[in-house]
């Protein structure tokens, strides 16, 4: 046994793993995502029990949903729309006729035992997505990659067990289980992509950059909230290694838990490495579903997949067929938001700005606040400026996001204006975001509250500019004998004496006028 | 106790009622007694609602009496097979594994049956989950037939048919999923319908087979039928497979027994081997007494009926292992081995060995067989291409003849146990009725005398194409009337009195 | 091609019952009776025949999305087994999701 086959064999949690740049060079991954996505419907997928978030448990439960003997589902046309909406916005063909299907297994968190939803006729097919990825260590230009997706398709949600016993809360070690069916029923929208190869070094950022296209594409939908935190946006992370230049596939795993974007990124980062050490010490990877842990970063193994389970699908006798007309589903087509990536496009050239200034905005998260500010009647660099700079410095701060930051881009939009009338300038306009942030109210509100006005009285601009004189007279001696620059400190005088509320280069004017050298 | 009130018909008690020559309280009072007197040899139900039934039955008078208008069948006592949900009473199926279960809903058709006014008496026997052709399937015991006690009344509404049949109501309420109204009719001398397949709602039937299942009503005249299947049936947005149109005209076509100028068509699949003698004699009279009343009579083959059998006994059961599989200890019904150690898998294998009988389980199995992977193909999905061939046999058929007739059963009411561990023999039963329940046309079962062997009951079956339930309710009313005039009664009123047996 | 004992236990298990030697010597030959019995299916000859969909074909049966009331919470727990914290109490499950 080599000695890396030892180590795993000590410790099967914690597996050796291979430095993930040396993977690489030996191994291409491949990857694939599934996603599951809960409709934002007013309702449930078969019933009328109200659908969202929350709830007291068993609160949000009838017959139907239940499923109590007798019952009978009944599909609910918004969210077949918005599935089709999602397959349009994806470039899937959508189906001229399809079915839902029975799966059948038995889990105490699915109150029929099977699981309607479909199988070998879903609603939509074969599209794609293209993101794009930061190369850190290659070209300038970010990397287009174009996911291809296998199937969107519809199906209903599980009700949500927790587990009481066990140290971790999960099932392992539990000494029984408590079943809430709020969530059972409720639409879910499952998108597969087909199998991505040729990410090479990055598979982990075109994995992140895929989930994150893919969210906000469905949030500008407006069709969910898409939250992963709240669980309306699951991932499974799908990871198999081919040796390099080999035309053989690896064997997959798949890793449940994902529940963050970085979580997505890490996971593929750790499979790759993990993956790579079983095959380096000349080991068979198994096929299996494997458990993401946060806090560790690592995966660990689940329930075998060797034995794939077998749901004995069949079409669903108590539904009818969904047959979406070329009309109908050209009306859904054309009542579609402009998608993500082509806004991107058009404010990037709207703002004139570079692919990496996109980016650094994207990437901070930054983007519909600088647009909505620039709605608000700022200019682009004003937006830009402000949101990157001064509010990024407070979200950085007290560790929040620059979304959660109690200031809108209105607010922003009217502190650029009056920073651009010389009411404020750039100091003063700060200490009015930080009072808008502290909740003192709107920028006009904090300014007069606080007295932040820039001084625009002459008079009294002069007066504060002569005792400035007054109080250093070798430097004015310095400015009158024609050392323009040493007005510098004269100028810092003056905005002392009006605790910043000056406007710095008028009183650099008035301070040469005074002295004698026109500036 | 037999009165005079429990040998009328539906609609002479509407009437009754409806003028106040009766009150639905008598009415209802007189079928309790009959029930009370009559239920120890006949076990046709399950759960007697006698205080509801009266509460009932007096806000009917009420209505009356305040000037209200009545629907045409209120104040009418009913028996309702227990595989219907009733929101007041409990819901067995004829199984232990609902333990009791009261359901927090009703199903459409008690809806509908209470906003008409007609009177629930209580919910009937039946076999375990509507799997069976005799009653035996129950896990409560059988019921038995009125016509001889010692023989099974079919199934698997035999609770109903018996019910009626032997006067306890005027009314009762079956499924019909592969014959299970129209061969217990038969068997018992009365009418049973199977409405085209989504004419009355599956809301709160608890589901055996979903594709099939087909609620219908039980009577012991033509007419009683169609105005019960006129006030149950209808589109029910709570059913996606229920048929979104008006009912069709049965009452008009049941008032109405003409068929000058009809085509019959006898099919020739449903004869030879296994058919008793004095059935086919039987049919062969009613199909010439049809002829005598002007309709053409012609053949017709259907040659994919011989797979009827096998094909149902793939999708029936693949579908039921599916509807099944709800029923698994955790959230209502039975639990049995739950000692704190077991794990929710152990508990619920041991609850559903509990609680299922024996033809619920081969059923059971032998749908997650057809359904699994590597056999989907050859069973399952194979019977559903057979499926398609037997409809297309209907429609080749209707397109020669308007109605099509068999015997409804091949044989008269056999004596309880001889078929109970014998499934291929009890699955015979239903070979004229499965083909209808497969294509989803509409068919009825009408009495059309008693066999000379053994004097029970034999069942000529009407079949008509889909939406076209009016039409074997004119056939049936033809046959009726003939009978009628030749027995100067319908068959139903010559059942013996219970101390009988032969 | 018959049907063993021992995969008449498997399916058993499939299904979740849990049945006794004396149930699975008396249910495994009906089983396999049966099962030769309705093979007779693939005696006919069906490779361009649609499967049977629904008996009565019609597409599209959709619901608006409004609010139905939905039942209290004792409706729904009212007959279960065993309740605890307002959620349905079962016992430990043992196959992770």
């Amino acid at each position: 046994m080599t000695e890396t086959a030892a180590r795993a064999a000590a410790d099967p949690a914690r597996p050796p793993l291979t430095p993930y740049d040396e993977a690489i060079t030996r191994y291409d991954p491949v990857i694939g995502l599934e996603t599951h996505v809960e409709l934002g419907t007013v309702t449930k997928m078969f019933c009328g029990c109200p659908a969202g978030f929350g709830g007291e448990p068993n609160t949000r439960v009838c017959p139907v949903c239940l499923g109590l003997p007798g019952s009978l589902p009944v599909a609910n046309r918004s969210a077949v729309e918005y599935t089709i909406q999602i397959g349009l916005a994806l470039h899937c063909s959508i189906a001229s006729w399809c079915r839902f299907a029975r799966k059948n297994y038995f889990y105490p968190d699915m109150p029929k035992n099977f699981q309607i939803s479909q199988y070998d006729e879903p609603l939509c097919t074969n599209g794609w997505l293209d993101v794009t990825v930061d190369d850190p260590g290659g070209a300038d230009a970010p990397q287009l990659v174009r996911v291809e997706i296998e199937r969107v398709h519809l199906e209903e949600d599980t009700g949500k067990s927790s587990h009481v016993g066990g140290a971790t809360g999960r099932i392992h070690g539990a000494d029984y289980s408590l079943v809430d069916y709020n969530r059972a029923g409720i639409p879910l929208v499952e998108i597969v992509t087909k199998p991505v190869a040729g990410t090479g070094a990055l598979a982990p950022q075109v994995a992140r950059a895929y989930v994150t296209e893919l969210r906000d594409l469905i949030r500008a939908l407006g069709v969910s909230d898409v939250r992963m935190e709240e669980g309306s946006l699951r991932c499974d992370v799908n990871l198999s290694l081919a040796p390099r230049g080999s035309a053989r596939l690896g064997t997959r795993t798949e890793t449940k838990n994902v529940n963050s974007l970085r979580s997505v990124e890490r996971a593929v980062h750790y499979e790759i490495q993990r993956q790579a050490a079983v095959l380096d010490a000349g080991g068979r990877v198994i096929q299996e579903t494997r458990h993401f842990h946060e806090e560790s970063a690592l995966t660990t193994s689940g329930r075998s997949k060797e034995e794939a389970q077998d749901y004995r699908y069949f079409p669903e006798p108590d539904l009818a067929p969904l047959a979406p007309s070329a009309d109908w589903v050209e009306r859904l087509g054309a009542g579609l938001p402009e998608f993500p990536a082509a806004r991107r496009a058009r404010l990037q050239a709207e703002w004139g700005l570079s692919g990496p200034d996109m980016a650094a905005l994207r990437n901070a998260g930054a983007l519909d606040l600088v647009a909505a500010t620039v709605a608000a009647g700022a200019s682009p660099a004003d937006a830009r400026k402000w949101w990157l700079g001064e509010l990024s410095r407070h979200a950085n701060e007290t560790a929040t996001e620059l979304s959660a930051l109690p200031v809108t881009p209105g607010q922003v939009a009217r502190v650029a204006e009056l920073v651009n009338s010389g009411a404020l300038n750039d100091k003063l306009a700060r200490q009015v975001l930080a009072g808008v942030i502290a909740g003192e109210g709107d920028p006009d509100e904090v300014v007069a509250s606080r007295g932040l006005a820039v001084v625009s009285d002459e008079g009294e601009l002069m007066a504060v500019v002569d005792e400035a004189i007054e109080a250093n007279p070798d430097v004015a001696g310095k400015v009158r004998a024609g050392k323009v620059a040493a007005a510098g400190a004269l100028v810092g005088a003056v905005m002392k004496a009006t605790r910043g509320q000056a406007d710095a280069t008028r009183a650099r004017e008035l301070i040469l006028q005074r002295l004698g050298q026109s500036g | 106790m037999d009165t005079a009130l429990t040998r009328m018909t539906a609609s002479e008690l509407a009437t009754l009622i409806a003028s106040g020559e009766a009150s639905a309280v008598e009415v209802a009072q007189a079928h309790l007694d009959r029930i009370a007197a009559t239920e120890p040899k006949l076990h046709a139900f399950l759960h007697i609602a006698a205080d509801k039934a009266l509460e009932a039955a007096r806000a009917v008078d009420a209505r009356r009496a305040a000037g209200q208008a009545l629907g045409p069948l209120a104040g009418v006592p009913l028996a309702l097979k227990d595989v219907f949900t009733t929101a007041d009473m409990p819901t067995t199926c004829g199984s232990r594994i609902l333990g009791g279960w009261q359901p927090p809903y009703d199903a459409t058709i008690t809806e509908r049956l209470r906003r008409a006014g007609i009177v629930i008496l209580g919910k009937t026997n039946m076999d375990e989950f509507a799997m069976g052709s005799s009653t035996e399937n129950s896990a409560f015991g059988p019921s038995r037939n009125p016509w001889d006690t010692s023989r099974v009344p079919g199934g698997s509404s035999g609770g109903s048919s018996a019910a009626v049949a032997a006067r306890q109501a005027p009314l009762g309420i079956g499924t019909d999923t592969g014959g299970s109204i129209r061969q217990p009719a038969a068997v018992c001398g009365i009418v049973g319908v199977k409405p085209t397949y989504g004419g009355s709602s599956r809301y709160g039937v608890v589901a055996f087979a979903s594709s099939l299942d087909t609620p219908g009503p039980l009577a012991r005249t033509v007419l009683d039928a169609a105005l019960l299947h006129q006030v149950m049936s209808g589109h029910d947005p709570l059913d996606s497979t229920s048929i979104d149109g008006p009912v069709p005209p049965v009452v008009e076509a049941a008032k109405d027994p003409d068929v000058s100028g009809m085509k019959v068509g006898v099919v020739a699949e449903f004869r030879g081997e296994g058919y008793q003698p004095g059935v086919l004699a039987r049919f062969q009279e009613a199909v010439e007494l049809l002829e005598a009343a002007g309709a053409k009579i012609i053949e017709v083959s259907c040659p994919h009926f011989r797979y009827a059998l096998p094909v149902y006994y793939l999708i029936a059961p693949s579908e039921c292992s599916s509807n099944l599989a709800r029923f698994d200890a955790m959230r209502y019904g039975l639990r049995v081995g739950d000692d704190g150690t077991r794990s929710a898998e152990e508990v619920m294998s041991l609850t559903r060995a509990a609680g299922f009988g024996a033809e619920v389980k081969r059923r059971i199995m032998l749908g997650t067989y057809a359904l699994s992977s590597g056999y989907y193909d050859a069973y399952y999905g194979k019977a559903q291409q057979v499926r398609t061939l037997i409809s297309r046999d209907f429609e080749a058929a209707f397109c020669q003849a308007d109605v099509l007739v068999s015997p409804a059963t091949p044989t008269t009411a056999f004596p309880i146990g001889e078929r109970a561990d014998d499934p291929m023999a009890m699955y015979l039963a239903d070979l004229c009725t499965i083909p209808s329940n497969l294509a989803g046309n509409a068919a009825l079962s009408v009495p059309c005398g008693l066999a000379d062997e053994d004097g029970l009951p034999v069942g000529l079956q009407i079949m008509a194409p889909v939406l076209a339930d009016d039409r074997v309710y004119r056939v049936a009313a033809t046959a009726e009337a003939a009978f009628t005039q030749r027995w100067g009664h319908v068959l139903a009123d010559e059942v013996p009195e219970l101390a009988e047996t032969r | 091609m018959p049907i063993t004992r021992a995969e008449v236990a498997h399916l058993a298990r499939l299904s979740r019952l849990a049945l006794d030697d004396a149930e699975l010597d008396h249910l495994a030959p009906q089983l396999d009776v049966i099962i030769s019995a309705v093979a007779r299916v693939q005696e006919v000859a069906a490779e361009d025949i649609p499967p049977t969909s629904h008996a009565v074909p019609v597409t599209n049966v959709l619901r608006a999305d409004e609010c139905v009331p939905p039942l209290t919470p004792s409706e729904v727990l009212g007959q279960a087994p065993t309740v605890e914290d307002q959620r349905f109490r079962v016992p430990k499950i043992l196959e992770e999701d």
